[in-house]
Order: structure tokens, then C-alpha cells, then sequence
């Protein structure tokens, strides 16, 4: 099956006082319908600029996509004009936000927000969109839709605006859900209904969905493939399960080894080998990397080719991508 | 809701109240009442007359009974005689309140309708050419005070179109109307416009930074409708309010454009009335602005809720 979303040598800077800021380096990656692809990293990795990059979304200036292709459906985004971008925006590939309590319009009712979009993309009149957008509160288990509709984000919890939320990003639709961080806001317990929802929806409507997230558990519970990014670059790809059995690249090694296991330690006589390990040192900042691979001042396997040369992005097993000198 | 409307009208005649003693009290201590102006500049009376006058007006009664005299009266609807016309001070006021409020509510109008959209565009452009024209604009309609502003327009319609429209009788319609106050209503209404452009855009920019932003920008809506429909209506909001403390801004700047475009509103009336020491005059103005200022501001406040549907819903 042909990939709905194929991204390949994204680049994206931003052009700062402090020089030119590399966010997104080369990455390239592809989702198909009805699948979902992670996007894994922790904060500044770049993952958050990828996905408002697919969306054309980056502030511009500073921020400028310098090069690469985002193919939906066989059409690069980045060369559409901006009015043709808009109709793609919302029609055919959507995103939703990691702060569900300022990502609406406080002063609309959330059946406008829906509303307003399905009559711009599908063109239906106010009445129809209407009925369009209580139908969608509906598919995201909202009790009482049409009433909610009615009613302003203040007046829900955070897990219902994100529920609305979803629902607005799926009401035309699209081809292709990007969440960044969709449930990072929210409660443990709303976390996995939400995440339930999204999953539903899309084998419901055979939407692609990347998903932006630092969260390995919500990883293993939705995606099947996943990308890890460190420092702006991808730095290993593989399915989940090669993913968590056996990572090449010593960073999502090290992640995996700082996720706590139930039963791990129990009472106070932790031995040093059930501690939680951490991954010792920063991450490098993004206008200032070091020459060779981004990770090896924090990497215990080191050594000077890691230090001065940039690791290739290359087969290392079979479906299973890494960017490391030593795996 | 109604308890809370309950609560601003009671909050609204306790201020009144402090405003009536304020008044009152200013008054007095400003040296000299109207016996006093007679028979020193004018020379018009012999103390004897002088004493007359004032046991006359009430003046040697002690602050206290002369205060609850005027606020008995007030309360009753009685507002007195003008020690300088003698005819009741309800007759004199009435006719000049039409003029100010129509100048008043014009530039006001212009205000907002100036201010917000060269604030919009001044957000939307920032940090370019136009950005800093109007930046400049608006601090220097916050720096020059109007009745010079009105002055240098005077000399300008003068010196360029060879006169300017002068108030001599009422104009009959609208049309006319407008020709007469749109020049003065600008010069008073620059100070606020300024004041409004300066504030819609240090708002707009903060709203535009703000997640639902992106989120409308990411249904695919165009620029216009993300500026208009969702920011501009949510960067009002401080906007509204501020129109709320610019209508008291506004009497002092009327009070100076009156006098310099030569019309005869509540206003200039006020000034005159001061200069005479005409106390029933000055404190029933006084109060009747207080009235307006007031009445504005709770008018502002239930605006507000009608936009903003988190306050609205909040008792």
C-alpha cells in the first residue's frame, strides 16, 4: 500500500540574534492509512517543529522550512501556494494540540469552531455543518452533544475540550491526523481514553495519525512504527516491538532504561541495579551542536569517530533504521 | 446577574455621594464666591449689597446645612437657581447637553473607529515601516495635549481653506450636524484614539501568540478570518474596558475643545460657571458628568459580559 504521507529531507531553521538554529535536520519518514507513526523525543528535540512543519505552521520568519518535500497523497505541501495550503490545512490533514485549555476559542462555542470549519472545506450550509459538528461531538463520546455544542471551552474539563478537539481536527475527514503530545495536559485516567478515541477513530475513518509524543508507554500502547529524534535528527526508526526489544542507538536505550517498572522496587533495599537509570547530561543546544554525532557527549560508548564524524542513517536489521557508529 | 447588577447600582450611588461631597467641598475652598467676584473686580456693589448677596444666596449658613440644602433639593429634583443668570439651573443646563453629548459621542466614535483597526494593522505589520508610522502617531496623540491639538487645526483649516465651520446657531440636520462637530470631535477624540490604537495592538499582539490562534490557523481559515473572527475579538476585550475610563479623559479635553471651537455645550458652560463662583451651577454639572461617567462605565462593564462568555457564566 502506497504510504499517505511521505516526508523526506525535511529541514527546518530558524533564523535567531544567537545564528541560525537547525530544529529539523533531514528528517524523512512515511505513514500509511490507518497506521500510526511516533514520533518520539524529549523537549527541543525537534519533534513538535516537525509536525507544525507538516502543517506549514512555523512561525515564518524566523522559522523557514529550507528544504525537503511533504507528499500528501502524492501532493508536496510545500511547494502549494498559501491559499491552496489552507485548503489542505483542515481538509485533508489536521492536528491537534497538547494544551486542550488554550488550544480553543475562548470567546466561541464549540459547535461554532466545528461548524465554521466543516462549512469552509466541505462547503455544506450553516445548518447541515451544524448538525455535521454535533454528530462529531457524538463520535468523541460527549453526552448530550447537542448541548455541548452550544456551550464555550470554559465551560468543560480538559479531558471534553480534547474530546472536542479531536473531534473538530476529524470533522472534514482528513487523510491524516497530526497530535502532538495529545494527552501530555491531561489526567492518567483521561490519557488512555483519549488515546482509545483517537485509535477508534481512525481505524473508523482509515485516518493516518503521527503522533508527537516523549511518553514511550503511550508509544507501545498506540503506534506500530516509531521515530526517535534526537537533536533535530532522526536517530533510529524500527516497529514497536524491534523498538522495545531491542533498540540499536544507545539514546533509546537509555529512554527505555529510565522508563519505572512496576515491582522494580519495592520498599527502601533498592539494589543499584533496579535504580531507575538516567540519561546523564543535557541535550546539546541547537545553534551550538557538536561536529560529530549529537549525542555522544552523553553517550557512555563514545569514542572520537562518534565525536567527529555525524553517524549515517542507515539499514541496520532488517525494518530497523539507526544512527549510530557503534550499533 | 441581577444580583451583581444590584450590587453596581449600589456601588454607583455611593460614588455619586463621594463625588457630591468632593464637589462641594472644592468648591468652598476655592477662595472667593460670587459676592466676592462682584465687589472686588467689577466693583458693582458696597459691602452692605455684598452682605445682602450672600445672606441672600445662603452663604453665611454653616457647609454642613448649605450641603444638605442642595442635596435635599437634588434628591427632589430641584436643582436651584444660577446666582449669575437667576433662572433655574435645570433650564440652562438642559438645552447644552444635546451639544456636548453629540460631540462627545462622535469622538468617541471616531476614537474607536480609528483606533482599533490602525491598532490591528499596526499588530498584524509589526516591525515594519507602517508599524513604526503609526507607533508614532499614537504616542504623539498621547503626548500633545488637545487644546493645542485644537488650536494648530484651527490655524490650519484657516490658514489653508480660509475659514472654518463656527457654531453660531444650531445646526437643522444631520448632514450639517456632522460638518459642524467632525473637525472638533477628532480633536478630541485623538488623545483616546491614540490611547485605544496603542492598546488594540499591544493586545492583538499578545492574543495573536496565543494556541487557539494556531489552532484556527490550522483549520485552514484565512488570515482575515483568524485576525478578525478569532483574535481581534478576544484582543477587544481590554479595549472595551478602557472606553470605560476615557469617557471621564473626555470631558476634560471637551471642556478645553469647546471653549477653543467656540461652542456652547455643557462644557465651556462649566468653566464659565466656575469662573463666577456659581456654585448651584458648577455642582450640578459636576454631578451630572459624574452621572454620565458613571452610567458609561456600568453600560462598559455589561458590555463586557456580553462578550465575554467566561464572566457571564462565572456566579
Amino acid at each position: 500500500m502506497a504510504p499517505v504521507l511521505e516526508v523526506s529531507g525535511l529541514t527546518t531553521v530558524f533564523h535567531t540574534r544567537r545564528g541560525l538554529v537547525q530544529a529539523v535536520q533531514d528528517v524523512s519518514f512515511s505513514v500509511e492509512a490507518g497506521e500510526t507513526l511516533a514520533i518520539v523525543g524529549e523537549s527541543g528535540c525537534g519533534k513538535t517543529i516537525t509536525a507544525l512543519s507538516l502543517m506549514r505552521l512555523i512561525p515564518q520568519p524566523p522559522g523557514e522550512i529550507v528544504s525537503g518535500s511533504v507528499k500528501l497523497d502524492g501532493t508536496d505541501l510545500l511547494r502549494l501556494s498559501e491559499p491552496e495550503m489552507r485548503k489542505m490545512r483542515g481538509g485533508k490533514i489536521a492536528m491537534i494540540f497538547q494544551e486542550p485549555m488554550t488550544a480553543l476559542n475562548p470567546l466561541m462555542t464549540i459547535g461554532k469552531q466545528i461548524t465554521e470549519m466543516v462549512m469552509l472545506h466541505d462547503g455544506l450550509p450553516k445548518a447541515a455543518a451544524r448538525t455535521r459538528a454535533v454528530e462529531m461531538l457524538y463520535h468523541v463520546r460527549i453526552p448530550e452533544p447537542e448541548r455541548r455544542a452550544k456551550e464555550y471551552p470554559h465551560q468543560m474539563s480538559g479531558g471534553m475540550r480534547q474530546r472536542a478537539m479531536i473531534a473538530m481536527a476529524l470533522a472534514c475527514k482528513p487523510k491524516v491526523l497530526v497530535a502532538d503530545e495529545p494527552t501530555t495536559a491531561l489526567d492518567v485516567t483521561i490519557q488512555a481514553q483519549i488515546l482509545d478515541l483517537i485509535g477508534d477513530l481512525q481505524r473508523e475513518f482509515g485516518t493516518a495519525v503521527v503522533l508527537i509524543t516523549h511518553d514511550l508507554g503511550v508509544v507501545a500502547e498506540t503506534a506500530q512504527r516509531v521515530v526517535v529524534m534526537y537533536a533535530g535528527r532522526k536517530v533510529e526508526e524500527a516497529s514497536v516491538e524491534d523498538l522495545f526489544a531491542n533498540p540499536l542507538h544507545p539514546y533509546p536505550r537509555g529512554l527505555l532504561g529510565s522508563i519505572p517498572r512496576v515491582g522494580s522496587a519495592r520498599g527502601l533495599d533498592v539494589s543499584p541495579d533496579e535504580r531507575l537509570r538516567e540519561i546523564s547530561g543535557m541535550v546539546p543546544a541547537l545553534n551550538d551542536l557538536p561536529p560529530g554525532c549529537a549525542f555522544a557527549p552523553r553517550c557512555t560508548q563514545a569514542d572520537d569517530k562518534c565525536r567527529s564524524q555525524i553517524p549515517p542513517f542507515e539499514l541496520k536489521q532488517p525494518n530497523h533504521f539507526a544512527a549510530c557508529w557503534q550499533a | 446577574m441581577l444580583s451583581y447588577l444590584i450590587r453596581r447600582l449600589l456601588l454607583m450611588v455611593v460614588t455619586l455621594f463621594g463625588v457630591s461631597v468632593a464637589i462641594f467641598l472644592l468648591l468652598r475652598i476655592v477662595p472667593g464666591n460670587i459676592a466676592d467676584i462682584l465687589f472686588d473686580s467689577a466693583g458693582l456693589i458696597d459691602p452692605a449689597e455684598k452682605q445682602k448677596i450672600v445672606a441672600d444666596l445662603g452663604l453665611d449658613l454653616p457647609l454642613p446645612l448649605q450641603y444638605w440644602q442642595w442635596l435635599n433639593g437634588l434628591l427632589h429634583g430641584d436643582l436651584g437657581f444660577s446666582y449669575v443668570s437667576e433662572k433655574p439651573v435645570i433650564d440652562e443646563i438642559l438645552p447644552r447637553i444635546p451639544i456636548t453629548a453629540r460631540l462627545a459621542a462622535l469622538a468617541m466614535i471616531f476614537a474607536v473607529c480609528a483606533g482599533v483597526p490602525l491598532g490591528v494593522i499596526s499588530a498584524v505589520r509589526q516591525n515594519t515601516k507602517l508599524d513604526y508610522a503609526l507607533r508614532v502617531l499614537s504616542l504623539s496623540g498621547l503626548s500633545m495635549p488637545s487644546f493645542w491639538l485644537g488650536l494648530l487645526i484651527l490655524m490650519a483649516c484657516v490658514r489653508w481653506f480660509g475659514t472654518i465651520p463656527i457654531y453660531d446657531r444650531a445646526p437643522e440636520t444631520f448632514w450639517a450636524w456632522l460638518a459642524m462637530l467632525a473637525i472638533p470631535a477628532a480633536s478630541v477624540g485623538f488623545r483616546s484614539s491614540a490611547l485605544i490604537m496603542r492598546l488594540t495592538r499591544s493586545s492583538m499582539l499578545e492574543v495573536l501568540r496565543q494556541d487557539f490562534v494556531r489552532t484556527a490557523k490550522s483549520k485552514g481559515l484565512s488570515d482575515t478570518a483568524v485576525t478578525y473572527d478569532h483574535a481581534l475579538r478576544n484582543a477587544v476585550l481590554p479595549v472595551i474596558t478602557t472606553i470605560g475610563v476615557e469617557t471621564a479623559f473626555l470631558f476634560g479635553g471637551l471642556i478645553v475643545t469647546e471653549t477653543v471651537f467656540n461652542i456652547p455645550g455643557v462644557a465651556r458652560f462649566l468653566v464659565e460657571a466656575i469662573r463666577w463662583r456659581d456654585y448651584p451651577m458648577v455642582q450640578n454639572l459636576v454631578m451630572f458628568i459624574a452621572v454620565v461617567v458613571v452610567s458609561v462605565n456600568l453600560i462598559v462593564d455589561l458590555l463586557y459580559m456580553l462578550v465575554d462568555p467566561r464572566i457571564r457564566y462565572s456566579e
